[in-house]
């Protein structure tokens, strides 16, 4: 039994989508965040246009919050690719007073980064953001389109998506709209890390198991840092882990593990029962916090 | 592994998300936070049987009203295959996007609720499959616990099903009817302890056994879109087409004509990121080079010389409308077909059909919401299409408002 024929069949399809995002909008950029999700969309997007370079530049909202390896990730391949990186801060969205820093045990700059994100769609005016958002991952978003209409607040109405026929892309926008495109919608988890292993693509290295300074919180282990805040009941233990997803160090849970090879990750990924999504303590808050999130422009 | 597209179709509360979680259920699909959530949700409403609608309906007001609004995309995979499901909204108004779910699918569940029969979205359902030649058409009668799995119940529904199959002139390849209870799960996944007077497959037998698209000899059909012009060391005036191979092949050396300007020249090379082919098939993503240099943009189709699409002024489709703002006759639109773009004026409504009746032939002179029409569009240019019948790939497009910039129809080309 082979993966090989669906993956191609993904391939195809993505890079026929990120080449109409290039054609269709005047000003379109890559929301990169350095997780597995982004570096399968900028694998693709060489794909696409190869021997040309990738014809738009990268957008990184960098909460500060980060991973340290992923930033240092970042740079290598922005290097590599030889494609220009923007990055806005959520800290100077803060210091503007746009936004008020979370409190409490549970503080992240997740939901903050919305903020930022549109005001850099403002000031820099990308009419398209390409995202590396896949239906699989929550329910809400298995109602996306892959063009995906935005208002200049950066809404995502349910009710009003346009329909999307065939593989016919409706770019069309009005003034101060536009659009969120998703070009590996109906790739799943496992697709993705069958892609990286048959692209022998390079990832951070939280993404294998790694011994770490881990604070164990509600069941869940979060990777020890000055940005979280901490209280009584946590527990500060060293343990061998691996993150699935990789989000903000503050609300992003690593699973104990001892993966260190792509083969070994996709194995046990395919054992374990939970989706990766459960490693985001963000969702956790309700059943509708993605769906909340994204009515306020949250990518 | 091969993958394969299905979309689900009802009416309100014909229990289309608990077949799905059943199917994912029983197929041991769903994951542990899933499970966790069926199981929490069931609690709390105090139910016997399992909600699995939980699973499906995303959104806060779907959840609020019980009903299914969007589409839902749901992707599970067993040993043999994987599946992606458009998971399409019952509600009459949300029609449009059944259309949408459906547009992509090689085969589409219909449900029907044992109690009620064929309801008027059934007919639309199936007119929709069938206008959109999918291969396998799959009705299931559902919530046959409600009618004690009474045989008569569902012989009176699938000879239903069967005088509304007969009645369209295109007749789809395979029809499946299959008494199911959701619910308690009879004939998803498991063979039914109630239907002993039922000898066929499960659903999941069926959806097992639908061969995923083999497409025919297909014309070969490509267009450009984007021009990529590199220069460097490496590549000296490179010129490419990137583009999709929407249906037929092309080889290395082929003659092939470009459309609008009608210019020939040969295949110099076909390339696929740093490696080259001597072929390209449908569905592949590539980059072409041409031995001439000749006009070539955004929208310009290639085809071999003998077999090139119609470049008619004048485009016959079925077009099913998907706006609550009407069409009108004489109204100028947008026609979208791939990357492909022209305007069109809506030049004669021919009639509206109702789907329940597929013969009738309805006077109108303005498009409703979910019509179903026959019209002819004046072009200002032409949009180099093929007649759907013959070539889904290069057969329909989409109809853009000039001024909201929506998609207010598909079109199926006659």
């Amino acid at each position: 039994m082979s993966v090989q024929k669906h993956l191609q069949t993904l391939e195809e399809e993505s890079i026929y989508i990120i080449r109409e995002v290039a054609a269709q909008f005047q000003k379109p950029v890559l929301l990169f965040s350095g997780g597995k999700d982004s570096i399968t969309m900028a694998h693709l997007a060489k794909k696409a246009f190869y021997p040309a370079k990738i014809p738009f530049p990268f957008l990184h909202i960098d909460t500060g919050h980060n991973f340290p390896e992923t930033i240092e990730f970042r740079d290598k391949l922005m290097d590599e690719l030889g494609v220009e990186l923007i990055v806005r801060y959520v800290q100077d969205s803060i210091d503007q007073n746009k936004v008020k820093e979370e409190t409490g045990k549970y503080a992240s700059r997740n939901s903050l980064q919305t903020v930022t994100l549109l005001d850099a769609i403002e000031e820099l005016g990308y009419d398209a953001c390409l995202g590396g958002a896949r239906r699989d991952e929550e329910k809400s978003r298995a109602k996306e389109r892959i063009f995906s209409v935005r208002d200049d607040f950066g809404q995502w109405d349910a009710k009003m998506q346009r329909p999307e026929l065939f593989q016919i892309l409706n770019g069309k926008i009005n003034f101060g709209e536009n659009v969120r495109a998703f070009p590996i919608s109906n790739w799943t988890e496992e697709d993705v890390w069958n892609y990286i292993e048959r692209e022998e693509l390079e990832l951070p290295s939280i993404y294998f198991a790694h011994e770490r300074k881990m604070v164990k919180r509600d069941g869940s282990y979060l990777a020890h840092s000055s940005y979280l805040n901490l209280v009584e009941s946590d527990e500060i233990v060293d343990k061998i882990v691996r993150f699935r997803t990789v989000g903000d160090m503050t609300c992003t849970a690593a699973v104990p593990s001892t993966a260190d090879t792509i083969e070994s990750v996709i194995r046990e990924n395919k054992a374990s029962k939970s989706s990766e999504r459960g490693a985001r303590i963000d969702d956790k808050r309700s059943e509708s916090a993605l769906e909340l999130r994204k009515k306020g422009g949250y990518f | 592994m091969d993958l394969l597209r299905i979309s689900t179709a009802g009416s309100v509360d014909d229990g289309k998300s608990t077949l799905i979680g059943r199917l994912l259920y029983d197929n041991n699909a769903l994951t542990k936070e899933q499970e966790e959530l069926i199981e929490k949700k069931t609690a709390e409403k105090g139910l016997q049987d399992l909600d699995f609608s939980v699973i499906t309906d995303g959104l806060i007001a779907e959840r609020e009203q019980g009903i299914t609004i969007d589409v839902a995309h749901i992707y599970f995979s067993t040993q043999d295959r994987k599946f992606i499901i458009a998971d399409s909204p019952g509600h009459v108004e949300y029609t449009r996007n059944m259309v949408t779910g459906a547009s992509n699918a090689e085969a589409s569940i219909i449900l029907i609720d044992a109690r009620k029969g064929l309801l008027e979205q059934s007919y639309r359902h199936y007119f929709i499959s069938q206008l959109l030649r999918l291969h396998t058409v799959v009705f299931c009668v559902n919530k046959m616990d409600l009618v004690n799995y009474d045989e008569d119940v569902f012989l009176k529904i699938a000879a239903e099903v069967k005088q509304m199959t007969a009645q369209f002139e295109h007749s789809t390849p395979e029809i499946q009817i299959i008494p199911i209870s959701s619910l308690k799960g009879d004939n998803v996944v498991f063979p039914s302890g109630e239907t002993s007077w039922y000898q066929g497959p499960t659903l999941n037998e069926v959806l097992h056994e639908i061969s995923s698209k083999k497409e025919d000899e297909k014309p070969f059909r490509f267009e450009v879109q984007n021009v990529l012009h590199v220069q460097n060391e490496e590549f000296v005036d490179f010129r490419g087409y990137a583009g999709k191979v929407a249906s037929g092949s092309i080889k290395k050396g082929d003659e092939v004509v470009v459309l609008p300007s009608g210019n020939k020249s040969t295949v110099k090379e076909i390339r696929k990121y740093d490696r080259t082919f001597d072929e390209a098939n449908a569905g592949e993503s590539i980059v072409l080079s041409l031995n001439d240099d000749i006009d070539a943009s955004r929208g310009t189709v290639f085809s071999l010389p003998d077999e090139a699409p119609s470049s008619d002024k004048t485009l016959d489709a079925t077009l099913v409308w998907l706006n609550e703002q009407k069409g009108v006759f004489g109204g100028r639109y947008q026609l979208q077909a791939s990357s492909r773009t022209v305007q069109a004026k809506l030049q004669q409504i021919h009639y509206v059909v109702p789907p329940e009746k597929p013969s009738l032939k309805v006077d109108a002179s303005e498009l409703k919401l979910n019509d179903i029409s026959r019209v002819s569009f004046k072009l200002a240019q032409p949009l180099f299409v093929d007649a759907y019948a013959n070539n889904k790939a290069n057969g329909a497009f989409i109809v853009i408002d000039t001024q909201t910039n929506n998609t207010v129809a598909v079109g199926f080309v006659e």
